[in-house]
């Protein structure tokens, strides 16, 4: 694995933490009090979380922690029941899913959400409908831009698909793919949409400490090529230590703690109620 | 006085349709799927019921039992040979294998009984009750069409909810796979489930001849839609969903066709349909299902 | 790459040249007197249901909503154009140009009833959304049924359920709509069809197809990468039923009178037979079965023998081709025979990497 860089988590506004390199700009997400309720049980209360322009940050907690839940809500998913969140400054309050992929949020899944029945690169496709568009009609009629979109369209999948070197796979259907290969063209289609954030939901589940590897690699690589934030779910310890620089840490719905992999592995309250259990299981 | 007669015309109409709608929601509950050729079955049960009563000279109640036996026999024989080898094919393979089957059900019926419509004899003649003078006529089969659709209610409440088969219905309803593993014979429950939506089916059937006495191959057609349509409309799935909604159906048809206009009687209780699913989008007793994301 | 497009293009090369030569032969064959009575009153016909299969397709195969009620979308198009057709009898003496306003005017009218239908429909999902189409279907069939319209020299009478209007009825009510001589022919009904395959085939082929299907196949996920719903159900709906709306206009045009009760439920149903019998989603499966089965139970009609009951084999058919297409043990045996051919394929394909057998099905155990 490529040499992981040193970065400072410097103070922003009170509790949250950003590199110190995005201070001075716009975090891309700024969520508070974010809180829902399912039939009265809360299942996220008061979440509070900054991220950075370029930052690579980290959801973990133990199963059912509500990790997935914050997704759901960030993507208006679910609507959350109260809190505000802001996407690169808009406050996201009227937006659907759809309104909050365009401005700015991409997503994977955890359960791998794919078109199982159209191919690898129609997949990506999907991904750039709303970046390289032309009318219905032009479809129909096939006027001149609908060549050169989807001329640009082709392009353009092919080279995302090459982030993981999936290009020669474009032509297989999306669903006889290797699990590891999907949840990869699971992150280039969210990427396709050109995102600001891009929400990674157990991105190394079910994949071999090789495909972990290179995955950290891969997502270091997307936040340097494009420049933009990734926050991510994992269970996996070496890859959130490794790759986060900002990490929170969910219980019951509440975020027990916050900082750097440092801060979060000595941190007494989360070895009690998530890391303990691992060092027992080693020991 | 009319509102009243409207009203009961309509609630005997409505417990028709309840109980051919009992049929479709237990099967879809259970088996997940549309059985369109419910409607047919109906069809077939009056035909029973007819032949018993007019050309083998049996009484009328015993007519029914027949029609219920011939019914529910063609119910589990359906199931066993069309639906049964599509258990894990799409929802919509299904439905036109049912359609197919609604096609072969009216079609037989064509080759033995004729496209002559048959006049069906009403098995209730005890007399209609007049009351207030004569003012307010109760047509005898109205009363024992209600009577029906209350004991038929009260009777399978007791049944899924109380008895072992009931439960296991219940069971097979909400987690096929689980039910399974827990030793439920999932393909005899809904064998079960088809033989009591097809007995009810005969009993609906006899019940609506005898109210509109005409009865050809095509009878069962549109009240099967119109229940259908009710069990959508009480939330299909659940048991009283298919009561409610089968006797709401029943009293907006009437009052629509006779307050409104008798050509749009039907296209109102469709509107009404639409716009209580508007409103609530899985009907009205219906449970709100979340899609795990 | 190649082999994907090619593939896609070989398919659509395939279904037009299909169309095209069909209707030369038989064209051909019609000319030459060649072509027996019963055949020749289907030819327009099989045009008509081919469209309708193909449009209904977009909706059930592409966009993956099942609906119930595509013949009220083709009745309202041949009402619409049968009373346009009638009002230019005179202004426009070209039966062609005539029967053709005919149907951009029905395509117009079902398309705004596509709308005005799909606004509420589009909200439910699966069978609340097939349940309320049939509703609409026979809606718009009962509506229709009391539908009354004039004309005399003062212009077009309407009125609703009273018939009572002045001048000549076109149309009238229950009885239905007179459409002013027979006026469709094959040529105009295989240009509807080409038609037809073009708008489908390149909407198919194009980003807003795309979106249709992504939307079919995931909602979730498509909506997550921006893909609205609402905007591209609707399209599907939309230009389904225009092009119903237009079948219905030739449908009209073919036959001198239409009452309503040729476009009830059971002529949506047997359209559905049809694309699901072709193959959900498979456009050339939609024009062959389509076609097909419009000239089949006629063919049946010469036999003495299923003069009575063809009907009935035609739901023994169905039902027997349903279990042999659909049944988990038929597929086995299929699979086992394409798994016979796919090994040699696979040998000389690179090693995929050692995830591949990975459990798929990842417990969502979270939330």
């Amino acid at each position: 694995m490529s040499e992981k860089k040193r970065t400072n988590m410097v103070p922003f506004p009170s509790d949250a933490i950003i590199p110190e390199r995005d201070l001075g700009t716009r975090p891309v997400l700024d969520a508070r009090h974010l809180g829902v309720e399912f039939g009265g049980l809360k299942a996220v209360d008061d979440f509070n979380m900054i991220i950075g322009r370029t930052e690579i940050a980290g959801l973990i907690g133990p199963n059912g922690a509500g990790k997935t839940t914050i997704f759901n809500l960030i993507t208006k998913v679910y609507q959350p029941t109260t809190g505000t969140i802001l996407i690169d400054g808009k406050d996201t309050a009227n937006m659907n899913t759809i309104q909050v992929n365009k401005a700015g949020i991409a997503r994977t899944f955890q359960n791998i959400r794919l078109f199982d029945k159209m191919s690898v690169e129609d997949n990506v496709k999907i991904g750039l409908h709303n970046g390289l568009g032309y009318s219905a009609a032009t479809g129909i009629l096939r006027l001149p831009n609908y060549w050169r979109k989807e001329k640009l369209m082709h392009e353009k999948a092919l080279e995302l698909l090459s982030i993981f070197d999936m290009q020669d796979m474009a032509d297989a259907t999306a669903g006889s793919l290797p699990y590891g290969a999907q949840r990869r063209l699971e992150i280039v289609r969210a990427l396709a949409t050109s995102p600001k954030l891009l929400l990674l939901d157990e991105p190394a589940a079910g994949m071999n400490p090789h495909e972990t590897e290179e995955l950290m690699e891969n997502i270091i690589k997307i936040r340097d090529t494009f420049q933009i934030a990734i926050m991510l779910i994992e269970h996996d310890m070496n890859l959130v230590m490794g790759i986060c620089e900002g990490i929170a840490v969910l219980n019951y719905g509440s975020i027990i703690a916050k900082g750097t992999p440092e801060q979060i592995q000595s941190n007494p309250l989360v070895i009690e109620a998530y890391l303990g259990k691992q060092k027992e299981a080693k020991a | 006085m009319s509102f009243l007669t409207n009203l009961i015309n309509g609630i005997s109409l409505g417990s028709v349709y309840a109980i051919i709608a009992l049929g479709y929601t237990m099967v879809y509950g259970i088996a997940k799927m549309l059985n369109f050729a419910h409607g047919d079955v109906i069809m077939v049960g009056a035909y029973i019921s007819f032949c018993a009563t007019q050309y083998w000279h049996m009484p009328a109640w015993v007519s029914v039992i027949v029609a219920m036996a011939v019914c529910t026999v063609l119910g589990i024989v359906i199931e066993k040979l069309a639906y049964k080898p599509l258990r894990n094919a799409t929802s919509l393979a299904v439905l036109i294998t049912a359609i197919g089957v609604s096609y072969l059900l009216q079609n037989l019926a064509l080759l033995i009984w004729s496209s002559n419509t048959k006049n069906f004899v009403s098995i209730v003649n005890f007399g209609n009750l007049s009351l207030f003078g004569g003012k307010l006529i109760i047509s005898d089969v109205a009363i024992v069409t209600v009577l029906c659709c209350v004991v038929i209610m009260l009777l399978l409440t007791w049944f899924t909810s109380k008895t072992k088969m009931g439960r296991a219905m219940r069971a097979v309803s909400e987690d096929k796979g689980a039910a399974q593993l827990m030793g439920v014979n999932v393909n005899q429950t809904i064998s079960i489930t088809f033989a009591i939506g097809s007995a009810l089916a005969a009993v609906a059937g006899v019940l609506l001849c005898s109210t509109s006495p005409v009865l050809m191959p095509t009878t069962g057609a549109m009240p099967g839609i119109k229940a259908f349509t009710a069990a959508v409309f009480g939330g299909i799935g659940s048991i009283p969903g298919a009561l409610l909604g089968g006797i709401l159906l029943g009293i907006i048809e009437t009052f629509g066709k006779s307050y409104i206009s008798t050509e749009l009687g039907d296209a109102i209780v469709f509107a009404i349909l639409i716009v209580i699913l508007l409103v609530k989008p899985t009907g009205l007793l219906g449970k709100k299902v979340n899609e795990k994301v | 790459m190649k082999k994907k497009i090619n593939k896609t293009f070989l398919m659509n090369t395939f279904t037009y040249l299909l169309v095209i030569v069909a209707f030369l032969v038989l064209n051909s064959l019609l000319e030459g007197g060649k072509l027996g009575y019963r055949m020749r009153g289907q030819l327009v016909p099989a045009c008509v249901f081919i469209v309708m299969a193909v449009s209904l397709n977009l909706v059930v195969g592409i966009s993956g909503e099942l609906s119930l009620g595509h013949a009220g979308f083709m009745c309202v198009g041949a009402f619409s154009s049968s009373i346009t057709i009638a009002l230019l009898n005179a202004a426009v003496p070209n039966d062609i140009l005539r029967l053709v306003i005919g149907m951009v005017v029905g395509a117009a009218f079902a398309a705004l009833t596509g709308v005005l239908v799909g606004i509420p429909v589009l909200r439910l999902r699966g069978d609340y959304l097939a349940i309320v189409t049939l509703a609409f279907g026979e809606i718009i069939c009962d509506i229709i049924s009391c539908l009354y319209v004039s004309l005399d020299d003062k212009g077009l009478h309407f009125s609703f359920i009273d018939p009572a209007l002045p001048g000549k009825m076109i149309v009238n009510g229950p009885m239905g709509v007179m459409t002013g001589g027979r006026i469709a022919t094959f040529a105009i009904g295989f240009a509807l069809v080409l038609f037809t395959l073009i708008v489908v085939l390149n909407l198919i082929n194009s980003r807003s197809g795309r979106a249709m299907m992504a939307l079919r196949d995931n909602r979730i996920a498509a909506e997550s990468v921006g893909i609205s719903a609402t905007k591209y159900k609707m399209m599907a709906f939309v230009i389904s039923a225009a092009l119903a709306g237009m079948a219905g206009a030739l449908y009209g045009a073919n036959i001198g009178t239409v009452t309503y009760k040729e476009f009830t439920f059971d002529k949506s149903i047997l359209v559905l037979v049809y694309v699901v019998f072709g193959g959900i989603g498979n456009i050339l499966g939609s024009v062959i079965s389509a076609a097909a089965l419009t000239v089949l139970p006629e063919i049946l009609r010469s036999f003495p023998e299923f003069k009575e009951n063809r009907m009935l084999v035609f739901a023994i058919v169905l039902i027997i081709v349903m279990l042999i297409t659909n049944s988990t043990a038929v597929k086995g045996w299929i699979e086992r025979i394409k798994g016979l051919f796919r090994k040699k394929e696979e040998a000389d394909l690179p090693e995929t990497t050692e995830t591949e057998n990975v459990q798929t099905e990842e417990g969502g155990a979270e939330e």
